[in-house]
């Protein structure tokens, strides 16, 4: 509770933001908009300050060689007393895996306010309202990633829904009450069952033997969870379990829970939808890393069969389907769902670099997305339509248009050189090492991501020009595929009064605000495919940790542990500690 | 945190390894500028992708360049190393520290050894002359730009996938020529059926990546390490079965990115692309990747037979299908396909008959590059010159119309039947020795199946010559698709210079190289040292029985074909067998049905099964329990409200549950 507190800045200037920007009412819109992007840019600066003071504080501490048990879990903490009765605190810290969450967060909200600059709203909204929101989904997002008491994580989980709901039934599609109320209704249940299991957290810390002996009650303070977490019975463990698992599973979503993403996904504005699917819906697998490996790692243990079940099922199902798609948006929340399905296999693998891999794939997927669905965004707004059927050819039309498409696709499918290379192979090759057959199914999975991506790229943007990229030549002879507008930008969105009817929309390549917005995500794919090291040295100590914290070892390679006469390749703790 | 759970923390990070690595020296002098091989090619193809149209003028400069650049450098390379003792030919060059993370560390580092080097004057020297043949290829091209950009990209992950230290990097090479396929097969975008091959081209290989991928994983399970120092040293103490089972998925990795049976029908497909794309990715270079993986891996073969008999029998196989269906196309570049398909047939057979032959494939990968290098841009220079018409049943009577042209085919052609000292004679003849060498019944069938493919070659080849060059002028009466008349005429210099080059090359390659076992030799810290085959019978029988098939072949095909007037029409019906040769024999049909036709019907009904089953589910869940429809309809008149009391009771439901628990 020392230094600067990065934190609570991060938590709450959004929501200052969301403030002032509420309260701009009537300004011009361009300044209400500018005052927005600001508040986000200055977020963006205090989240790299703790980047570089996390790394500071890492080094710092064990004299640069500090090994992850001699160092307190969490750093940059932030406490405060909240509901003392039940010592409750507001607590607030930053571990390798919450630290890059965050800065994905910072990273892409001012992004994704710019990519929503000139979106068009439903009858009677504001711009105003629409990014007061979406600073106010930052500020919560934040508070879930930073927060280290499990009272704390859950208000921030449900206070997360509320910017999210209006967002997509407000400001979303035609069916876009129907999508935030399905949205809502998910939620709602998953939250309710992870209320009852943080109860019985509560009730189940207060009867360990170590807290009786004390004197101690019931706690909901993460740390000392962790610290009592192998006291807890293991039957106690696996109802508690259940009750965070389908709310994390609901979020996540993991098939067989997934069917509110595509409606929402797809119904939502296409920023709000691009932080739904590249970072809110990372709670749910954030929650299994923060909740059940380490406060409750047997429940884990004894039901890892069933996530990892349960994320090849999605791998491949979440392809299949999505490759099956007639919407644009729809599609890209199934190619979602297949990834969340690596992101949890890499998660219940329990090896550091099956780990390591989930949480830089929850990172390179929050980027690799948002690229895709801006880019599908920007797709749809000038042809007016979400229907893949309603285009052609669009790479002729708008080069720089299908280019970006490709990129995206490209760290869809895990190209290597892209970012998603990385984790898709860490989390594969960590869980082969443990689980050599579930792996093995995962990685047919690759294929079918090649399937749906090429699909969906031939039929949108190869073969002749057709449907909403058609030009009529006759009616525009003069600037037949209409020159980048770079200073108006936007595309055109209306036929020009002169054209006949049977004239479809006019079809603009990419403005230069377009660009500005799509370029740092490029980069970033490309940059953290060639050099993921910054990101995976505040990963890996955090993922070594809580792999031991959920009671396992890494396995050891045959050839080396026939040598050492070391572990099985399966081998796990059965000492007191881990039951 | 007690005592027993940190011990279990520290165990957790620490799985280090002894690193074998440290064992190959780092590359010095020369060859430690190794790094700008691979750098030259991706600055240039950056550059013009994001130079965009104000480059126009000067891409193809740029390409060009940059790919002569590193042929120069890669020879002077080369050079460095062959001067050296041959124990020290082997290095390493480290470039950075790509991700590590647990116990796996993955380092972005060229290995600098004899295959690799060669490898690299082929991709680099070939590389160069089709860049500077583009130039004229794709002059008329808008686009041509872009096409440089392309062909850089591809130079530089296929160096990338040579040059690799482990089977990580090599994995990154091997997607990079992979997705530069893609995108140059499909270069002329607006055309569906471009768009289409190279997606299954993909596909396809993508198919193959999972063995390699498999095998990757499945050596660090059993040795903590990707690298080829590190997995060559320990893969002796892997048990027989693993390694087999390894070697058997690094063979699914080849057959998909070689175009072997039963991966192959993408490739004649492939032919949609640009014809100088054709001739250095779909013939020369990345087709032929497949061999050189199984060569790199060559440590892992030596122990088990078994995989190495399988690559013999793929190899077989694919050479006889290759060969099968090429002798039934009308197309020109599409005869051309399935020739590579059957020559790297040859290769396979030749690495699965190893150890002691590995460097025979090899061989004949590189005269391989050569002659069918030259006659892809032959095929180019005659399409140039025939409004891009590849229907061989068009041409007729070329030879005098494109003379260097024809010169410069018919040198390839003697080269791949194997005429005697041209240079597929040095570097088949082996292949098929090695094969009858295998002994018993197994070397006869193997040997048996090499030398009917070698009539077959001869038979296709023939009828390729007659078909386009001799006989009547048959395009004199026709129009081309577009309307236009024919006028042949032959190709500029910056065509056909690169085609005279690669000609000479095909007559003399096999001699330069074969002589003395100059090559296998080189090669020998690469892949083994070399072993002349014992043969079951003099060396002089097998090869004047393979000559013998040769003529044959090429007797067959002017009876068949240059005695009597082509039709300009296929002709119907057909027998059996020339329709099982059109219909790629076989290939096509196996993938429909068992693997397109079930994709597409499960696709269709798993997307039914989620909107009506779980979604639907989900739904009917929601209206049966309690009327929520209703409250449903409610929601959405109040939501502010609604959600406000929801989350209000939910906090209260929290506050009271804790009190009750704590006052219990």
């Amino acid at each position: 509770m020392n230094g600067f507190p990065y934190l609570l800045i991060l938590v709450f200037l959004p929501l200052v933001g969301a403030g002032v920007v509420a309260a701009m009412g009537k300004s011009p819109a361009r300044v209400v908009k500018m005052t927005a992007l600001g508040f986000s840019l200055v977020e963006l600066v205090v989240a790299a300050a703790l980047w570089v003071a996390y790394r500071h504080s890492e080094t710092g501490a064990g004299g640069g060689t500090s090994l992850p048990n001699t160092t307190p879990s969490f750093t940059q903490t932030f406490s405060v007393s909240w509901i003392p009765t039940f010592g409750i605190h507001f607590s607030l810290g930053v571990d390798g895996i919450s630290l890059v969450m965050i800065a994905l967060i910072a990273f892409l909200v001012p992004i994704v306010l710019g990519a929503s600059w000139e979106e068009r709203l439903p009858q009677g909204r504001t711009i105003g309202g629409y990014f007061a929101l979406i600073l106010v989904m930052q500020a919560a997002m934040t508070g879930v990633f930073a927060a280290t008491d499990v009272f704390v994580f859950y208000v921030m989980f449900e206070v997360m829904l509320i910017p999210m709901y209006f967002l997509i039934g407000a400001f979303g599609g035609v069916r876009g009450t129907y999508a935030a109320t399905k949205f809502f209704l998910y939620s709602l249940i998953g939250g309710l069952l992870m209320l009852a299991s943080i109860i019985a957290l509560f009730v189940a810390s207060g009867r360990v033997p170590s807290r009786v002996a004390a004197g101690l009650g019931g706690t909901l303070d993460w740390a000392t969870l962790r610290s009592i977490a192998h006291e807890i019975p293991v039957s106690t463990q696996l109802w508690i379990w259940a009750g965070f698992a389908i709310a994390f599973a609901i979020k996540a979503p993991l098939v067989p829970l997934h069917t509110w993403l595509p409606d929402a996904g797809s119904e939502a504005p296409v920023g709000a939808g691009t932080l739904l699917v590249g970072v809110l819906d990372k709670v749910g697998t954030f929650g299994f890393l923060r909740i059940c490996l380490p406060l409750l790692p047997a429940a884990s243990t004894k039901l890892a069969w069933l996530i990892i079940t349960l994320a090849v099922i999605g791998i491949i199902y979440g392809a299949i389907v999505a490759a099956g798609q007639s919407d644009l948006k729809r599609f890209v929340t199934y190619t979602s769902i297949a990834h969340f399905g690596f992101i949890a296999l890499g998660i219940f693998a329990f090896t550091t670099t099956a780990i390591s891999g989930a949480v830089l794939y929850m990172v390179n997927h929050g980027i690799a997305t948002a690229l895709l669905f801006l880019v599908v965004g920007m797709l749809t707004a000038r042809g007016g339509s979400r229907n893949i059927r309603d285009y052609g050819g669009v790479w002729k039309v708008a080069p720089l248009l299908g280019g970006f498409f490709l990129i995206g696709a490209l760290a869809t499918i895990a190209m290597p050189g892209t970012n998603s290379f990385i984790s898709e192979f860490m989390v594969l090759i960590g869980t082969f090492s443990r689980h050599p057959a579930w792996a093995s199914v995962a990685t047919v999975g690759i294929v079918l991501a090649a399937v749906y991506m090429l699909w969906i790229f031939q039929r949108t943007m190869t073969g002749p020009v057709a449907g909403a990229a058609v030009v009529d030549p006759e009616v525009d002879a003069a600037d037949p595929f209409l020159p980048a507008d770079g200073d108006r930008g936007g595309p055109v969105l209306t036929a020009p009064a002169h054209a006949p009817a049977a004239v479809k929309l006019r079809f603009g390549d990419l403005s230069k605000r377009e660009i500005a917005v799509l370029t740092p995500l490029v980069v970033m794919v490309i940059f953290l495919g060639l050099y993921p090291k910054p990101v995976l040295d505040v990963i890996n100590p955090t993922a070594a940790r809580t792999v031991a914290q959920s009671c396992h070892l890494n396995p050891v390679p045959a050839a080396v542990g026939a040598k050492s006469g070391g572990y099985s390749s399966t081998s796990t703790i059965t000492e007191g500690t881990c039951q | 945190m007690t005592s027993h759970l940190l011990g279990a923390e520290l165990l957790a990070v620490a799985a280090p390894l002894i690193n074998p690595d440290a064992a190959v020296p780092s590359a010095t002098g020369v060859a430690g500028f190794a790094g700008l091989l691979l750098l030259l090619p991706v600055l240039g193809g950056v550059v013009l992708l994001v130079g965009g149209r104000r480059l126009d003028r000067v891409g193809h400069i740029i390409g060009c360049a940059t790919v002569i650049v590193a042929f120069v450098l890669g020879l002077l390379i080369f050079l460095a190393t062959a001067a050296a003792n041959s124990a020290d030919r082997v290095h390493s060059l480290h470039l950075w520290s790509w991700f590590s993370s647990g116990g796996l560390n993955v380092d972005l580092a060229l290995r600098l050894d004899p295959l690799s080097l060669t490898f690299v004057l082929l991709i680099t020297g070939v590389g160069s002359l089709i860049h500077i043949y583009s130039i004229g290829y794709m002059s008329h091209d808008p686009d041509r730009r872009k096409f440089f950009a392309y062909l850089n990209l591809f130079v530089a992950a296929m160096l990338l996938l040579v040059l690799a230290n482990s089977f990580i990097s090599l994995y990154f090479g091997w997607e990079g020529v992979g997705l530069m396929s893609y995108l140059l097969i499909g270069f002329w975008s607006d055309r569906p059926a471009a768009a289409t091959a190279a997606k299954k081209a993909f596909l396809m290989n993508r198919v193959g990546d999972v063995g390699l991928l498999l095998a990757t994983f499945l050596m660090y399970k059993e040795l903590g390490t990707t690298s080829y120092a590190g997995v060559f040293a320990g893969i002796g103490q892997v048990p027989p079965g693993t390694v087999t089972v390894i070697a058997l998925l690094l063979l699914l990795g080849a057959c998909g990115k070689s175009g072997q049976v039963p991966l192959q029908a993408w490739l004649p497909d492939a032919m949609e692309g640009p014809t100088p794309v054709s001739a250095l990715i779909h013939a020369a270079t990345m087709v032929t990747a497949g061999v050189y993986l199984i060569a790199r891996s060559s440590p892992i073969y030596d122990l088990t037979p078994d995989a190495r008999l399988v690559v013999a029998i793929i190899g077989t196989l694919t050479l006889l299908v290759g060969s099968i269906a090429g002798c039934a196309k009308d197309d020109i570049k599409k005869v051309l396909a399935y020739s590579t398909v059957s020559q790297i047939g040859y290769m396979f057979l030749a690495v699965g008959l190893g150890p002691g032959v590995y460097a025979l494939g090899i061989v004949h990968l590189l005269t391989h590059g050569f002659f069918k290098a030259g006659l892809f841009l032959g095929a180019g220079s005659v399409m140039h010159g025939m409004n891009d018409d590849v229907d061989m049943r068009h041409f007729g009577g070329l030879a005098r119309k494109m003379p260097i042209t024809f010169w410069t085919i018919m040198a390839g052609y003697l080269a791949i039947i194997g005429f005697p000292y041209f240079s597929g004679y040095f570097s088949k003849d082996p292949i098929i020795e090695a094969a009858f060498s295998a002994g018993g019944a197994r070397g006869v069938i193997l040997g048996g199946a090499a030398v009917l493919g070698a009539g077959l070659t001869a038979f296709y080849m023939t009828r390729l010559m007659i078909m386009t060059f001799f006989g009547e002028a048959r395009w004199k009466n026709l129009k081309s698709a577009d309307g236009r008349d024919y006028h042949p005429h032959e190709s500029p210099l910056v065509m056909t210079v690169p085609m005279i080059i690669l000609a000479v090359g095909s007559v003399a390659a096999g001699a330069l190289l074969v002589y003395g076992n100059r090559l296998v030799n080189w090669l020998s810290p690469s892949v083994g040292a070399y072993e002349e085959p014992h043969l079951p019978v003099a060396k002089i029988v097998i090869t004047l029985g393979t000559l013998l098939a040769v003529a044959l072949g090429v007797v067959v095909a002017y009876l068949l074909v240059g005695r009597k007037p082509v039709p300009v029409t296929r002709p119907e019906p057909v027998s059996p067998l020339v329709r099982f040769a059109r219909a790629d024999a076989g290939g096509n049909a196996i993938n429909e049905a068992l693997v397109a036709r079930p994709g597409v019907w499960l696709g269709g009904a798993l997307v039914f099964v989620d909107a009506r089953g779980v979604d639907g589910a989900v739904n009917g869940l929601a209206a049966g329990l309690g009327g929520l429809s209703g409250r449903w309809r409610r929601w959405q008149n109040g939501f502010v409200r609604s959600y406000a009391l929801s989350m209000l009771s939910g906090t209260f439901l929290v506050i009271a549950a804790l009190l009750v628990v704590r006052f219990a």
